[in-house]
């Protein structure tokens, strides 16, 4: 049979379409934005008419998911992990509801931060939600894990996340396909009351939730993903975690000297690691991400016996590689050049043509005599304006933050305070801010750049394309005070007198810098 | 049969096709692959790379571990040199020689060839001009897979179907321009070995 070249992401997205999928939901963030889009790309998901567009942000995109289990359908959400923040609360309230038919919360961690503005372990969300995780530690476990992800978020009514890390994602390898499901018919929730979580009907189920935790980990005992390979020498037993199980396998050319339990489902299966950590004398514990698996079995009082992350033995932060796996298992190194002195880092920047190059400039200038600090930014392209030669903003924290911290320093009397987001970030986040800066009258400045396109990701469509100003009327800002400019040096002296006009002005203004991404043109805009 | 391989260059030089034509062909060639490659905020202009890994047995990690590559074939020579401490001792360095500045401090040009050089086994040549000599100005990635093309254990006809099936849907036009581009490639490197 002809193997299907695939990256992690993809592996995910053909497994769910062939487990049964009916809908795909999310909000592109690296490294998760493959999945939705290899969904979009399949031609048999236009032919079953599977939805695929993309939602306003991560929560819509899980509450939306939500709503298709509802209706007994097969669904998934994408996000990556802080995406998870913003789909937290429906994702941990969706433990209780639990689901009709079958979902996936397939969420990609990017751990060394590559692009990203942490490395938080989304594991932790599952641990915290009480809910199955599954980890794949390949390709082909990423395309069959669905499989088994839909077949246990139906027994058991619960949503099932898939965590995937960067590496996984965004690597290919080849990947054999299974027998296709048909699609999960439409069929109301057996119990009309499974979605109701008044505080009457959500305490019963949090108790059902609980009681049903030894259920899961036996499923984690019995997984097929979830395997013990024993060792002849037990001075050092090995508990691997998904993707890190390949780094130990590489260093030990596939075969491991060590008793070694790989571990590919949560919650953590109890009767595997009784056995390694009675049989060996220590146990090193390689997870991709944070060291979830090591603190539950070093526990507080701090079990020597148990190494890893936290000790040193592998660094506290970043991501694994084969290397640093080595040092660990404590074989020789291997013998590497060094980098010549001459290679020089080469950040990522501002593409050259860029409009957001334009509208920083004129912004800068506008804002020459007002010195450093004033200017709040957010997430996409333009946070590259905050390096050289540019500098022009000063803050990036989270999807939407950037009206909203103005705002704040605005009230405690900074002036000027400045927001630059971007068009999709906007929709994603920026719309209720600006809703609380009109009520409270916030003497800000908000700079949406219109791009046309959500262009980090990959040339994604912009939610509020087409309708930025009359969202922005809509919530209250001064029609007189939303000034569409053209970011192109030509017209830079007019758009620092736009910009300068507007900081004057008390209250709240919009400036949306409208020029497309040089790349929309290059590219077909996609869903 | 094993080969690990590093691609480099910058965001937006065409190294993950040169990554998607050669997987195609191992894939075609019934060997096992892996490929990692980075998506997201280094496209905007950073260094990219990615690990290639083929081989008749399995494959476990993504990332190729450091001093283990048979092979860096890169578009730009400071990303050449950025992946030297994943070569193999004796591994082959291919690289394009024509520098990409787009960074305020890139290094002294002389120095940096020197470096190169440094390198035993090494195919260095202007990929640029060769490309535009054939009428092929942006298939410059493809005369670098030409160049390597003699190093991968994979039969040339095979990265050829290769092409055909990932420009396939480009048009004619865009497959014969870089089947020419990898000839050429193949060429240039013979007479920098002659």
């Amino acid at each position: 049979m002809t193997k299907l070249l695939l990256l992690g992401d993809e592996a995910i997205a053909q497994g769910a379409l062939d487990a049964g999928l009916s809908g795909a939901y999310g909000y592109p963030g690296t490294p998760s934005t493959e999945i939705v889009e290899y969904v979009q790309r399949a031609e048999e998901a236009g032919k079953r008419n599977v939805h695929r567009t993309w939602s306003a942000n991560e929560k819509t995109a899980m509450e939306e998911a939500l709503g298709m289990s509802y209706a007994g359908k097969r669904v998934i959400v994408t996000m990556k992990h802080v995406g998870l923040n913003v789909a937290a609360d429906p994702y941990m309230n969706s433990a209780l509801t639990g689901a009709n038919g079958g979902i996936i919360v397939a969420v990609a961690d990017d751990p060394s931060m590559h692009s990203s503005q942490n490395e938080q372990d989304s594991r932790y969300y599952a641990k915290f939600a009480l809910l199955p995780a599954l980890e794949p530690s390949n390709q082909q476990e990423a395309y069959e894990m669905p499989f088994l992800a839909y077949e246990l978020s139906e027994k058991y009514h619960l949503p099932v996340m898939m965590r995937i890390t960067t590496r996984l994602a965004h690597s290919r390898a080849g990947v054999i396909r299974k027998e296709s499901i048909t699609e999960n018919s439409i069929q109301k929730p057996e119990n009309p009351d499974q979605f109701m979580l008044l505080p009457a009907f959500a305490r019963k189920k949090y108790n059902h939730l609980l009681s049903i935790q030894e259920d899961l980990m036996k499923e984690s005992e019995n997984s097929p993903f979830n395997k013990y390979t024993d060792g002849k020498d037990k001075s050092l037993g090995i508990i691997a975690c998904g993707l890190a199980y390949n780094y130990v396998m590489e260093n030990y050319a596939g075969i491991s000297p060590h008793p070694i339990l790989k571990i590919c489902q949560y919650p953590l299966p109890r009767k595997q690691i009784e056995k390694i950590v009675s049989e060996c004398d220590r146990i090193l514990v390689v997870e991709e991400g944070m060291p979830l698996v090591e603190e539950m079995l070093k526990g507080f009082l701090e079990n020597p016996k148990i190494i890893g992350r936290l000790d040193g033995t592998l660094p506290r932060a970043g991501e694994l590689n084969p290397k640093i796996v080595r040092k660990a298992l404590n074989l020789p190194e291997l013998e590497s050049m060094p980098q010549p002195e001459t290679v020089t880092g080469r950040p990522p920047a501002l593409c050259v043509g860029c409009p957001h190059a334009d509208s920083y400039k004129a912004l800068n200038e506008a804002m020459k005599e007002f010195g450093k600090c004033h200017v709040f930014s957010d997430i996409g392209c333009y946070t590259l304006g905050y390096l050289p030669p540019y500098k022009a903003i000063d803050t990036c924290v989270d999807m939407g933050a950037s009206i909203s911290m103005a705002i704040g320093a605005a009230d405690a009397g900074w002036f000027p305070a400045v927001a630059a987001i971007g068009d999709s970030t906007f929709g994603h986040s920026g719309i209720t801010p600006l809703l609380d800066a009109v009520l409270c009258k916030a003497n800000i400045v908000v700079i949406i750049l219109d791009n046309d396109i959500t262009a980090m990701t990959g040339m994604q469509y912009s939610q509020v394309n087409g309708r930025i100003e009359q969202i922005c009327m809509g919530i209250g800002v001064e029609k007189e005070h939303i000034r569409v400019i053209n970011p192109l040096s030509r017209h830079h002296e007019e758009n620092v007198k736009v910009f300068k006009e507007e900081i004057a002005y008390n209250g709240v203004s919009v400036v949306i810098p409208r020029r497309p991404c040089i790349h929309v043109y290059g590219k077909k805009k996609r869903i | 049969m094993k080969k690990d391989i590093i691609l480099a260059g910058v965001g937006g030089q065409g190294i993950l096709s040169i990554a998607a034509i050669i997987g195609q062909a191992a894939i075609e060639s019934g060997l096992n692959l892996k490929q990692a490659e980075v998506h997201g905020m280094s496209q905007r202009g950073g260094d990219v790379q990615s690990h290639l890994r083929i081989s008749d047995q399995e494959i476990f990690s993504d990332l190729i571990p450091q001093g283990g590559a048979d092979l860096i074939i890169s578009v730009e020579p400071m990303e050449a040199l950025r992946y030297k401490p994943y070569l193999v001792g004796n591994g082959w360095l291919i690289t394009n020689t024509v520098t990409f500045k787009n960074i305020p401090n890139y290094p002294n040009e002389e120095k940096l060839l020197q470096d190169v050089k440094a390198i035993k086994n090494l195919i260095a040549f202007d990929a640029n001009k060769v490309a535009k000599d054939i009428g092929a100005a942006r298939s410059m990635n493809m005369v670098m897979l030409g160049a390597a093309s003699a190093y991968l254990d994979i039969p040339y006809e095979k990265l050829e179907n290769g092409i055909r099936t990932i420009f396939g849907r480009k048009g004619e036009e865009i497959v014969q321009a870089n089947l020419k581009a990898m000839k050429a490639g193949r060429y240039a490197a013979e007479e920098c070995l002659s």
